[in-house]
């Protein structure tokens, strides 16, 4: 499929990354610490950052509400490791590895491309690295995460809609 | 080829390079720099066009945005025509292609000016009047008359070949406008280490700079100052958009840009959306024009327009000029045009005493000046080539200017929701205060003077020490524009909406006829509703009504500015929006496989599911049909995908379940489905689904495809608004599950192999069963659930693996007769055992027991969303629409057809829901919602038909295949 392929324009690059394990937790802000010792990794508890680390990232999306994005392994081991550390304290983990899929975009001046659709303000001082968001892009819903101070940008699209924000951005990458 | 009315020297344009454009299948030649109004006019082209009503000859009025006449058609190749571009906006390039609006045969002969002969039968309001009858009159012949003869272009008939790009933006400061006061603005904000925007609809920044060549602006000669500054603009990396209208001004400062970018290969626009902390407008003036019979003749034009088209553009716009006065700025455009070459033919001052230096100034140039005298009317034909002053003496001249004053343009600042006051001595309305946070500088607050413009600017950004410096100006003055359209009224052809063709005695008549709102006079003459909103005619307008009431202008108050305040094409607006991205289209896991295999597609919703999978030599029809039949004798394989999916986690989620849905929660076991009913708070069906109770804690809901969305959205407001004590949390999964659906007699036979850890026999795993398993070895949620009648499975896995699951079973399947069947099939498998559809059977209407469907309904429960409204006296009535079955005779009713008690009726008592030829009854079937019908088996009613006889049906049980359910329970 055409949206797969790797993009070039202008010094960014628009790509398709690998598949991932993805799951929606959703807990009590207090009871965060059980996810972090399952998750190996801090759970960000700052409104619009994420923590990474070992192959693995959390996103805040929401006072009660993370993506967590982890390598192929975690669709198993992550469920049984999040029961243990909850045990009896209420939480909800539910895999979301299928239902979405990820582009890269990156090079300098990639926010540009991303300011075609994104109606927020993506500078430096706005949206630093470690920020993330769910936002839109044109019609379409994604979550934009910045992991570091380079300019490369991590999306995560429902999957039914990324051919169209996958067309949308190419559109925008080739008039830039 | 020579252009008779070009300078000598000076100018913006590149006298170095010629461009060639042609204007009406004539061929001329201009310079990069120039734009197609002055290109025109430096070969002696001032008629441009025709006017909208009386078909009146126009030329150019202006030289900026303001232009109401000279609008010509733009011609790039198909679909690419560009209709109502101001010519006076439109930059020069070589092979442009423009062509003259609204005349027929030509330009120079034009039947239509016929009208202009008719012009007293068409008074203000002469759509109201005119045009009354007889009967069908309006719509058969005065409308289609009215359009081709009132015409502003023609759209393109051919597709948009170009690409249309949107961009946001955030700033500390936007500027609008680059004139001294906005590029003062914006050096002091850049200076000051703020994230600057910087926009100016012209193709060059500069503004008034441009055409005051002479000026000294902080020791600097004005055009060297103007480079100086936008090298270091740049330097400062504030963002230049030159080419770039501010056409709307929105809440919290958002701001929309229109930029028609330079660069033939990119997008043909770009609409810039910016929020900025902080808007400073430097949107300068616009003269106004006076009205004086013939004051639309071409040759007579806007004095300081004149005085551009010689000091920027390097264009005479005529040989010898009679300048119209009630301002002194006529008198320095007439003094900056005879240092450009230009013969002054007179002066002509209604002010009984023009001030006294500059008389002395024109004395001293050898201008006379008629103080104390108008123009009485133009004389010409397509050209002036004179006046009548008032006091009765005629000039000869082949230009004419007006000075009526200067009108601040607030536009963008009034919808800012900005306040605007009235300033007497400016003659004007000013910016006052606004709730945004926006400032003014310059000539659109009525300071005018070249050192004030920049000194405001330099504040308005911020700036801290002194401004740029430049000489104060002399402070102008003018007779008020109340006084000076006096006696136009009674002037034939004194024009004050050029574009809309209204003239003064229109304005006069409308106050006369009642109207004392400007907001009345304006619709009523259409004065300044064209597509310039009114930029030369609302004040003068203002002031005649003024006049005419025997009121001050403040006291007749002002009209508002609309967005856009200028006109914008649709193509930046709609973005990438448009073909391909107009919509997203959502495909389902097997789209890939459903197209391979040549299937009919349909949009349900945002999806495209597979209608019907024909094969070679079958229509619709006879597709379904055969889907129809294999799944009632043998299986059928459905992509399910689409539907809905919300995972419900949480000790509290049968809970929330019990308050959201009709049907009780509590009891249903882990492992068990339960149909599930979920309605508005108004007590009428929104959505409906299959729930499986996964485990104790975790339900996975199931809802219809096009509600999937609003149901999150209805159980996560009431979660947090409603129930916030509940620990349950919601999580969309629509698109996690691929769901592949097998229904029929041999469904459990082909699917049993692939199945493991899960004994799928009648036994253990019954109807309403949900199991996780491994299907093929894919992990698998497992539904034995029914949509068909038949007994049916659902396997839910993940997207990526679908695919191969599908072929696995369909091979394995092939030996058994299992066929694919699309959503066709499926509505009449459903409708023949009456399985409602929601918004086919439903129509935010119905009840749970108006469907039939109170069997669901958990009578015990305390509460749940709709609960209450139930209860209402209406909604316990027995001739509530109620949904029945219909055996129709002979043919199938068209859905949506009324249903009448007898075929004569007038009165509908419901309608038809659902109709098809139902294969396994080999006869037409239909569902309905009929008064009482519940009540009423077996009685006889007739659906409509357009055009046609009704067709009987008889009222039955809606459900019309195995009653008992054996065969989803096998």
């Amino acid at each position: 499929m055409h949206e797969n392929s790797v993009i070039r324009h202008a010094g960014i690059t628009l790509r398709a990354l690998p598949g991932m394990a993805r799951f929606a937790l959703r807990c009590a802000p207090a009871d965060a610490p059980r996810a972090s010792q399952a998750l190996g990794l801090d759970l960000p508890l700052a409104a619009l950052t994420a923590s990474a680390g070992a192959g693995r990232a959390a996103l805040w999306l929401g006072p009660d509400e993370w993506l967590i994005l982890a390598e192929d392994g975690a669709a198993e081991t992550l469920p049984p490791a999040m029961e243990d550390a909850f045990a009896a304290t209420p939480f909800s983990l539910v895999e979301v590895s299928g239902r979405q899929l990820a582009y890269g975009l990156s090079g300098p001046g990639a926010e540009e491309v991303l300011a075609e659709g994104c109606p927020l303000d993506l500078s430096d001082a706005a949206f630093g690295p470690g920020t993330c968001t769910r936002t839109l892009f044109g019609k379409v819903e994604m979550v934009l995460w910045r992991p570091g101070p380079e300019p490369a940008w991590h999306i995560e699209v429902w999957r039914s809609f990324a051919p169209h924000l996958h067309a949308h951005l190419r559109e925008a990458l080739l008039d830039l | 080829m020579s252009a008779p009315f070009r300078t000598h020297q000076g100018g913006r344009p590149d006298r170095a390079r010629t461009l060639r454009f042609t204007f009406d299948g004539r061929t001329y030649d201009g310079h990069p720099g120039d734009t197609l109004a002055s290109a025109l006019l430096a070969h002696g082209v001032h008629l441009t066009g025709r006017s909208f009503k009386y078909h009146r000859p126009r030329g150019i009025l202006s030289a900026g945005p303001e232009e109401p006449n000279a609008l010509v058609e733009l011609d790039a190749g198909p679909g690419r025509r560009e209709p109502n571009s101001r010519a006076t906006m439109v930059p020069l390039r070589d092979g442009l292609l423009a062509r003259s609006q609204n005349r027929w045969p030509s330009l120079a002969w034009d039947a239509g000016a016929l009208t202009g002969a008719a012009a007293a039968l068409l008074p203000a309001g002469f759509y109201y009047k005119t045009f009354m009858g007889p009967g069908r009159a309006w719509e058969k012949l005065y409308e289609p008359l009215i359009r081709r003869m009132a015409g502003l272009g023609r759209a393109p008939a051919e597709a948009d070949p170009d690409r249309y790009a949107q961009r946001y933006a955030h700033c500390d400061v936007l500027v609008v406008g680059a004139g001294p006061a906005g590029l003062a603005a914006a050096l002091a904000a850049a200076r000051g280490g703020a994230r600057v925007i910087l926009c100016d609809e012209q193709m060059e920044m500069g503004g008034s700079l441009l055409s005051q060549p002479g000026t000294r602006i902080a020791g600097l000669p004005g055009w060297e100052w103007l480079e100086v500054a936008l090298a270091e603009l740049r330097a400062l990396k504030v963002r230049l958009l030159p080419r770039t209208t501010a056409f709307s001004y929105g809440l919290q400062n958002m701001v929309s840009l229109a930029e028609l970018p330079e660069r033939a290969e990119g997008p043909r626009e770009r609409l810039w959306m910016v929020r900025a902390a902080r808007v400073v407008l430097a949107t300068g003036a616009i003269e106004r024009p006076l009205p004086f019979s013939g004051n639309d003749r071409p040759g007579v034009m806007l004095a300081d327009a004149a005085r551009v088209y010689a000091l920027r553009y390097g264009v005479l716009a005529g040989h010898r000029a009679a300048v119209l006065a009630a301002h002194d700025s006529g008198y320095e455009a007439a003094f900056a045009l005879q240092a450009a070459g230009m013969e002054i033919a007179a002066i002509l001052d209604p002010r009984a005493a023009p001030p006294a230096d500059l008389l002395a100034e024109a004395t001293g140039r050898g201008i006379r000046v008629l103080a104390g005298q108008g123009v009485a009317r133009s004389l010409g034909g397509r050209r002036v080539t004179g006046l009548i002053s008032t006091g009765g003496e005629r000039i000869g001249c082949d230009l004419l200017l007006m000075a009526g004053g200067w009108t601040p343009s607030v536009h963008l600042f009034s919808q800012a929701r900005g306040a605007l006051r009235w300033d007497a001595a400016r003659d004007a309305y000013l910016p006052d205060t606004a709730p945004e946070a926006v400032l003014c500088a310059g000539a659109c607050q009525g300071s005018y003077g070249l050192g004030a413009c920049l000194a405001e600017g330099h504040a308005a950004g911020g700036g801290h020490g002194a401004a740029p410096g430049a000489q104060p100006g002399r402070e102008p003055s003018g007779m008020p524009t109340a006084q000076a359209v006096a006696g136009a009224a009674k002037a034939p052809m004194a024009f004050v909406d050029f574009q809309n063709d209204v003239q003064a005695k229109d304005i006069a008549l409308a106050v006369r006829e009642g109207f004392r709102s400007i907001e009345h006079v304006k619709r009523y003459t259409t004065n300044g509703m064209a597509t310039d909103q009114g930029k030369t005619s609302n004040m003068v307008g203002l002031a005649i009504a003024a006049a005419t009431l025997g009121q001050e202008i403040p006291a007749v108050g002002l009209t508002r500015y609309r967005h856009p305040v200028t006109p914008t094409g649709f193509g930046g607006l709609a973005g990438r929006h448009r073909g391909d991205l107009f919509e997203p289209i959502r495909r389902a896991p097997l789209h890939g496989w459903a197209e391979a295999e040549g299937a009919l597609f349909e949009p349900v919703a945002q999806w495209r599911r597979a209608r019907a999978f024909p094969r070679a030599g079958e229509d619709l029809h006879a597709a379904v049909l055969r889907e129809c039949r294999a799944v009632r004798q043998a299986a059928g394989i459905f992509d399910a995908s689409t539907l809905g999916k919300i995972e419900v986690v949480g000790p509290d989620a049968a809970e929330f379940l019990e308050r959201l849905y009709v049907n009780p929660w509590k009891k249903l076991a882990p492992g068990r489905c339960r149909y599930g009913i979920m309605l508005r708070e108004d007590g009428f069906v929104t959505d409906d689904g299959v729930v499986g109770r996964m485990a104790a804690d975790r339900f996975h809901v199931t809802t219809t495809t096009g509600g999937a969305a609003r149901v999150l959205h209805m159980m996560e407001d009431y979660l947090q608004t409603e129930f916030p004590e509940l620990r349950v949390w919601l999580t969309s999964t629509t698109e996690q599950w691929a769901v592949i659906a097998l229904q029929g007699p041999k469904a459990r036979t082909i699917l049993e192999p692939f199945v493991e850890g899960l004994d799928i026999s009648a036994a253990s795993f019954p109807h309403m069963s949900v199991a996780a398993c491994r299907v093929m070895g894919i992990p698998a949620r497992l539904f034995r659930v029914s949509f068909t009648g038949e007994l049916g499975f659902e396997v839910n896995v993940a997207p990526d693996q679908a695919p191969a699951l599908w072929r696995a079973l369909m091979r394995a399947g092939a030996p058994h007769g299992l066929t694919p069947y699309g959503t066709e099939a499926m509505h009449v498998l459903r409708a023949e055992k009456g399985y409602i559809i929601v918004s086919q059977e439903t129509d935010g209407t119905v009840t749970p027991d108006d469907a039939g469907l109170s069997w669901a309904v958990g009578k015990a429960k305390r509460d749940f969303v709709g609960k209450r409204s139930l209860a209402r006296p209406e909604m316990r009535r027995r001739d509530r629409p109620q949904l029945v079955g219909l055996l129709p005779r002979g043919t199938v009713p068209q859905e949506g057809a009324q249903i009448l008690a007898s075929p004569g009726a007038r009165m509908a008592e419901g309608h038809v829901t659902s109709a098809y030829w139902s294969p396994a009854l080999d006869r037409p079937i239909a569902l309905g919602l009929l008064a009482g019908g519940r009540e009423r088996m077996g009685q006889t009613v007739y659906a409509t038909v357009m055009g046609g006889a009704p067709i009987a049906m008889e009222v039955t049980d809606p459900v019309f295949l195995d009653k008992a359910g054996e065969r989803v329970n096998a």
